[in-house]
């Protein structure tokens, strides 16, 4: 019995130390990721349909960073809204062409279809790559927001929910497949038609 | 309060600190998992642009980086001041972009080689010569699919 009390015991006062050295580790070597950006596809080589020069929409960025649309000089906040305009047009009155969710002007000037709208970028080498990037991401605005209007009409929740909905872990594998379906549908209503190669035209 | 006396000031119970390594642990725990290890040196500057209909990208492992941005101060006596690519810790040249990408793709698994992203990181200060360059080269192996990655935020912050 004796011996048994003089068992000491181990004194775990330091191991808080101990692991606050480590948290402390931790902390300092620990970085962001940074995993999040603007996907796109590059053009192949050997893209050379002609297209319709109402069907194409010319975004330009000049040496000075200054925004030219189809030539006119715009400030970059009225880009998105350009870009809606145009894209939402609907030219074609009736017809296997004629865009029927479209609320746009239907002018016969712009673009016949979503479906056919092309926007074109270009840029010189000395264009900055931020003002580049902020023009990429006023043109994905544009389509995100068509997209984002046509689904909250359709399903009543809005494609930027749909997407998150998506990348949501806890749901069933059958009930990502239905949303997968409404993202692929709004997605072939306003596809994403964005060209950084020159284009020519008829 | 209990304040004013003294007697009832000495009953107080300590506090007791055993669940204190506890509470660290979990907060280690949790560090340790989210930590990724910086695995290379960033010879350039890399302040990546902002905006704000950004998608999420893909799991790492199919993934191919390339840092654009002008070096910083250490190197800029040995490299210059003007914008260098910066491929897996090393400085490159453009015409080494393509081999890059495409000994890269050889390392991966097959199965991932369709759905490879190249994930570009380029300071927002660059100008578009070095990135249109990149691109070409980009197209010459047909790596086609590509993610300008941003931080996300204020788009208009970019301009200035």
């Amino acid at each position: 019995m004796a011996i048994k009390r003089e068992i000491p015991e181990v004194n775990a006062g330091s191991m808080a130390d101990i692991a606050f050295l480590l948290l402390i580790f931790f902390l300092v070597t620990t970085t962001i990721e940074t995993d999040k950006g603007l996907n796109r596809m590059l053009p192949t080589d050997e893209e050379g349909s002609k297209i319709k020069e109402k069907n194409l929409f010319r975004v330009s960025l000049n040496a000075k960073n200054e925004i030219l649309v189809e030539d006119t000089l715009t400030d970059i906040s009225f880009l998105r809204e350009k870009a809606i305009a145009f894209l939402d047009n609907g030219g074609i009155l009736e017809g296997e062409e004629h865009c029927s969710y479209c609320r746009g002007e239907r002018n016969k000037k712009s673009s016949d279809n979503p479906k056919k709208a092309i926007i074109s970028l270009s840029n010189t080498r000395e264009t900055n790559y931020g003002s580049y990037i902020t023009v990429q991401n006023e043109l994905v605005g544009a389509y995100t927001y068509l997209r984002n209007r046509e689904s909250l009409k359709m399903y009543g929740i809005s494609y930027t929910g749909l997407l998150d909905d998506y990348s949501n872990v806890g749901l069933s594998y059958s009930d990502k497949l239905k949303i997968k379906e409404k993202i692929e549908l709004l997605r072939a209503l306003y596809p994403l038609k964005l060209s950084e190669a020159e284009i020519n035209t008829k | 309060m209990i304040r004013n006396s003294k007697k009832s000031k000495a009953q107080l119970p300590q506090i007791s600190t055993a669940s204190l390594p506890d509470i660290v642990f979990i907060l280690l725990f949790f560090f340790m998992t989210v930590t990724v290890m910086k695995n290379k040196n960033l010879l350039v500057e890399n302040t990546l642009p902002s905006a704000t209909e950004i998608e999420k990208l893909d799991k790492q492992d199919r993934i191919i980086e390339i840092i654009v941005g002008p070096p910083v101060k250490q190197y800029t006596s040995i490299v210059g001041t003007k914008p260098k690519i910066q491929l897996n810790g090393n400085f490159a040249k453009v015409d080494e972009v393509g081999s890059y990408v495409l000994s890269k793709l050889a390392e991966m698994p097959e199965q991932l080689r369709s759905v490879a992203i190249v994930s570009l990181k380029i300071d927002k200060k660059v100008t578009m010569g070095i990135v249109s360059d990149i691109k070409q080269q980009l197209r010459e192996v047909n790596a086609l699919k590509i993610n300008y990655t941003t931080f996300e935020g204020d788009t208009f912050n970019n301009l200035q």
